[in-house]
């Protein structure tokens, strides 16, 4: 039990870490100075969150385990974010929709999380679901300006949902931790599907072709795609090169 | 046709002679507009002109400000209105326009003796 709880609250805070990184990799290069504040805004409270989660996991851990050793210092298979996160940030719609998509099923978990047995996953929950519903709202506007906007974005939007798409099903699929909590994400579709399907109908994009496509699974139990070797990479190498280095 | 590479830089004002703008046979450049941003910085107090951003709308005025100007907890409110529907005083005209107030003291209420009591005026 307490290692399921360990795994669930690893797994929370992956996937803020990991598309907090992503968004990173935007800072100083957004369409305009004011997108490239939001994205690094939304880049913050992701990590933020992720630290939080971090800190308990480490406590939950026990030994000398720390916030940082937990980020910087475990492998590819250790990672338990969802694959969809590690997605690249291809173009902004890309980026958008894929924080659209995260957000929403972010929003029902932590919602649902508030009502959890594990009290401070409820007021972490609490205390992130503010600015998860602003991301929500942020990339919502965003996924009908791109898909009702010109030709050109609504493509680009399009584009974008086929590749991402093959990466929602995992969201919903409990992995043994999650299921031995009592957590089991199935729960959460209904409400992420009538929220993710409104909007990109009022986007214009239908979502017909892709409701029986092939879903990939994996991020959850480590089985990561070949994206996040280089974001780890990146991330931890100030750690791998000088370990224990602080500043 | 010819094609040319227009590149501005920081500081640039389109089209006027600025960068590398050859041509001038291509699509004007659809800038998102001009806002500027009123923010309350707590109830009770008035919203105060904080500077301006770019969005395409509104809405996108809003959260744009939201994210560019109470990210620090600067405020409680936002307003946002497009810069062309200010209007503003001509510089070049300041002497008939201020300079006329400066010799009239007596409309400063200068010339009366505050009771102790009242604090702060």
């Amino acid at each position: 039990m307490q290692q399921a709880l360990l795994d669930y609250t690893l797994s929370l805070s992956d996937n803020a870490l990991i598309l907090g990184q992503r968004n990173a990799a935007w800072c100083g290069h957004g369409p305009i100075l004011e997108q490239d504040i939001a994205i690094t805004n939304i880049t913050l409270d992701l990590i933020g969150q992720s630290r939080i989660l971090y800190q308990y996991a480490a406590q939950l851990k026990g030994g000398d385990a720390t916030e940082d050793s937990l980020a910087f210092l475990r492998s590819e298979r250790e990672y338990k974010n969802c694959l969809l996160v590690e997605r690249p940030n291809g173009d902004w719609a890309q980026t958008i929709l894929r924080q659209f998509l995260f957000s929403c099923f972010q929003r029902e978990l932590y919602t649902q999380l508030t009502q959890g047995k594990d009290s401070t996953l409820a007021a972490i929950a609490t205390k992130s679901l503010k600015e998860v519903s602003y991301h929500c709202r942020w990339s919502r506007e965003w996924v009908l300006r791109l898909g009702d906007g010109t030709a050109e974005s609504h493509t680009r939007l399009v584009k974008a949902l086929e590749n991402l798409w093959p990466y929602t099903g995992e969201l919903f699929k409990g992995a043994d931790y999650e299921l031995a909590l009592g957590l089991d994400p199935a729960m959460l579709y209904t409400n992420w599907l009538s929220a993710v399907q409104s909007t990109l109908e009022e986007a214009t994009v239908s979502l017909a072709s892709l409701t029986s496509c092939f879903m990939q699974t994996g991020g959850k139990t480590g089985i990561h795609t070949e994206e996040l070797g280089f974001i780890l990479t990146d991330l931890q190498y100030m750690q791998r090169t000088y370990p224990s280095c602080d500043w | 046709m010819k094609q040319f590479i227009k590149k501005l830089y920081y500081g640039d004002i389109p089209d006027a002679g600025s960068g590398t703008t050859p041509s001038n046979d291509q699509q004007p450049r659809t800038d998102w507009p001009l806002w500027e941003v009123f923010i309350r910085s707590k109830q009770g107090l008035d919203h105060k002109h904080v500077g301006s951003l770019h969005a395409s709308d509104a809405q996108m005025a809003i959260e744009n400000a939201r994210d560019v100007y109470t990210r620090r907890q600067e405020g409680v409110s936002i307003w946002v209105v497009e810069s062309k529907h200010l209007t503003a005083s001509n510089p070049a005209e300041a002497g008939e326009l201020f300079e006329p107030a400066a010799d009239k003291v007596y409309r400063h209420p200068t010339f009366y003796n505050l009771p102790d009591q009242v604090n702060y005026m």
